[in-house]
């Protein structure tokens, strides 16, 4: 061969351009997306604990707000909101519960995961208290009320009329990581 | 010479002359090329009426699947790397490709990534069934349990493409021969220069993919699934990131192809070489910021919409440079229509109707109508058949008399040519109409209203697929039986180093590096 060295370094450039593309896969565009979608809303998902001062209420406007959960293929506990729907005007705060009973014979412990559709109601939906914030341990035949307050932001789109709070009930006894907490 | 081939199935085992391993990836394209293409057969024979007759409807969606997934990865690709492996040493006046025996390995793995996709078909729950674009959560949740199959050969399959591509990198940065400038270069050793950078950049993000994919199947990870944190949008993002740059390395070497038929046919050098090397280097760098085109329908914010629009709408700018130079070059040429020539007009005039639809397709609001409808399944037929399967027929054509000393039989050129010509615009015309009249893809069985169109597309698939077992004869019978040719220039018009070395192709070329003028 008339020159290696050349060669070699086209190599090992090109290979390192691949790695770094596998971890930009795998590393870079899922967190990136997630920013993304917290910023935008986009995909439905809500934000945490709200602490800010809360905003007039503006009694002109009422807005449906409907509650839904499904449980996670894994996830035996029953699962349901006290409430189906309730009528908010935007900027009241308002607090509804949902019923959750561990029907198995060992000690478990669940994690709620909220998501907000229409996604572009994602980011008005403000939760001040939360049982998705923390896990939710039920010791066997167990049963709990766990409590939700939130207000809709005033500023919500006018085009929304409906907004359905949904959440899915995961088992998280084996691996409570800190994680999917975080993600709320 | 210092010594010939090595005698026996050796030969091809370790093979690591370039040209030996071409070949071995042009059969092996052409084998998946038919292995596709019966899976075709079998979609198109379900679909001849409407309602229920040959298959169930779960083998349906395994035969769409594979259909996909093999003519992408096993047919189109693989074809276009053997032509880079004869070709590209040839034309650039190199003695082989610059790294053999990762040449071998890279040809090597994908009979077995190839074998492990296949094989899910006779395993307990079948194979792939959730579309070549392998949706999460359909590919997650809810996949058969052979879907680690699929994983580990798509694996397989990109490393065997990231493998080739670092090869010809290093080939042509590498082993010019001297005086041979980047912009001496022919277009196809430019094309696939272009295009192996292409492939580094995202098959690994397909492997990532596939990756994040096997995790949340196997491991407990949630990076598709929306109840654990995740998002199945984010798996659509990341496949188009890869699928987008994807029909460029699909197409871009077809342009090469076509940059090197068209001149020699038209007896005149290839008009704007140079706005040919920079409107292929811009669909490339476009082809990276286009992908959420493809997803218009999952909820993206207005301003989002708009900029995948005109960015999608932008590549039509380069893409129609490219094909202004081709009718130019054609243009007041001493034409004449041997076979690589009519499948590359041929070529010319489909891929740009392909091109057309590709930009009533890019328009978001009239999107959400054409979305998963026959109409998206001929516009990417348009321009995967007659853009990058023509082409490559065009190539064999074109070079067979280099690499086998004998002349194909014109008169059997020329019927492959029409029948086949014909054939695909009896089968993927119609579907435009299908497509525009409502009709769903990816479905066994459809409405009464659709019935007409689909048994003429089916008709037209049968030929189509007829006319390509007269291809495999008509390549058999020209290494077994054609005219002798031995002039080195074996079509008058042909420019380029390729043609300089004697006819057939001595089993090593350019020992010593030709004189650039």
């Amino acid at each position: 061969m008339v020159a290696k060295n050349p060669v070699r370094k086209t190599v090992l450039w090109s290979l390192l351009a691949g790695v770094a593309m596998f971890g930009f896969a795998m590393f870079v565009m899922p967190p990136l997306y997630d920013v993304f979608c917290e910023i935008t809303g986009l995909g439905g998902k809500t934000g945490g604990r709200y602490a800010a001062e809360q905003p007039e209420v503006d009694q002109e406007r009422v807005v449906k707000v409907q509650f839904v959960t499904t449980n996670n293929s894994a996830m035996p506990w029953e699962f349901r909101p006290l409430t189906d729907a309730v009528r908010v005007h935007p900027g009241e705060s308002h607090k509804v519960e949902f019923y959750a009973r561990n029907g198995t014979e060992r000690d478990m412990v669940a994690q709620a995961i909220p998501s907000v559709t229409p996604a572009n109601a994602a980011q008005y939906l403000q939760k001040t208290q939360c049982f998705c914030f923390d896990q939710q341990p039920l010791k066997a035949g167990a049963e709990a009320n766990m409590p939700v307050v939130f207000f809709i932001d005033p500023a919500l789109p006018p085009s929304v009329n409906t907004v359905t709070l949904s959440y899915t009930l995961f088992d998280v006894t084996d691996r409570q990581s800190a994680a999917v907490t975080a993600r709320n | 010479m210092a010594h010939g081939p090595a005698k026996g199935i050796g030969r091809w085992l370790r093979a690591t002359n370039h040209k030996d391993i071409g070949t071995m990836y042009l059969w092996f394209s052409f084998a998946m090329f038919l292995l596709g293409g019966a899976f075709a057969m079998v979609i198109r024979a379900e679909l001849f009426e409407p309602g229920m007759q040959i298959i169930k409807p779960e083998f349906f969606n395994q035969m769409t699947t594979m259909h996909g997934l093999i003519m992408v990865f096993g047919a189109i690709m693989p074809v276009f790397v053997g032509l880079a492996n004869w070709m590209i040493p040839m034309m650039i006046g190199a003695p082989d490709m610059a790294l053999p025996r990762l040449n071998n390995l890279s040809f090597w793995i994908l009979p077995f990534g190839f074998s492990l996709l296949a094989a899910t078909l006779f395993m307990p729950g079948g194979g792939p069934n959730f579309g070549w674009t392998f949706y999460a959560p359909l590919s997650t949740t809810y996949a058969p349990p052979t879907v680690n199959f699929f994983i580990f050969g798509i694996h397989i399959i990109g490393a065997s493409s990231i493998m080739g591509s670092i090869n010809i990198i290093a080939t042509i940065l590498n082993l010019r021969a001297p005086g041979m400038t980047l912009m001496k270069m022919p277009m196809f050793a430019w094309t696939w220069l272009i295009t192996a950078f292409l492939l580094i950049a995202v098959m690994p993000v397909l492997a990532g993919a596939v990756t994040m994919m096997l995790m949340d199947i196997n491991f407990g990870t949630s990076f598709f699934n929306a109840a654990g944190g995740g998002d199945p949008v984010l798996f659509q993002h990341v496949f188009w990131f890869f699928g987008h740059p994807e029909v460029y390395i699909i197409i871009i070497p077809a342009f090469g192809v076509m940059s090197a038929i068209i001149p020699t046919f038209s007896r005149k050098p290839l008009f704007g070489y140079s706005s040919m090397v920079y409107a292929t280097a811009a669909i490339a760098f476009l082809s990276f910021i286009v992908w959420a085109h493809h997803m218009f329908t999952v909820g993206m914010p207005l301003a989002g919409e708009l900029y995948f629009m005109y960015a999608t709408m932008l590549i039509a700018v380069p893409t129609g440079v490219k094909v202004f130079n081709w009718i130019t070059t054609m243009f007041r040429g001493a034409i004449t229509y041997e076979t690589p020539m009519l499948f590359a007009i041929a070529f010319v005039i489909l891929f740009t109707i392909g091109g057309f639809t590709g930009l009533m397709l890019a328009i978001a609001p009239a999107d959400i109508q054409y979305q998963d409808s026959y109409f998206v399944v001929a516009h990417f037929h348009y321009v995967m058949v007659a853009g990058a399967l023509l082409s490559s027929t065009a190539a064999v054509y074109y070079w067979i008399p280099k690499w086998t000393g004998r002349m194909y039989n014109e008169t059997m050129g020329k019927v492959h040519f029409w029948v086949s010509f014909v054939a695909f615009n009896v089968t993927f015309f119609p579907q435009h109409f299908l497509g525009l009249a409502g009709m769903p893809r990816r479905y066994a069985d459809y409405s009464l209203q659709f019935a007409d169109w689909n048994m003429v597309s089916s008709i037209g698939a049968f030929a189509y697929g007829a006319s390509q077992l007269l291809f495999l004869y008509n390549v058999i019978a020209t290494i077994v039986a054609g005219r002798k040719v031995s002039d080195p220039k074996v079509w008058e018009g042909a420019e380029g180093l390729e043609w300089t070395v004697p006819t057939p192709a001595p089993y090593h070329t350019f020992s010593t590096p030709p004189a650039i003028k």
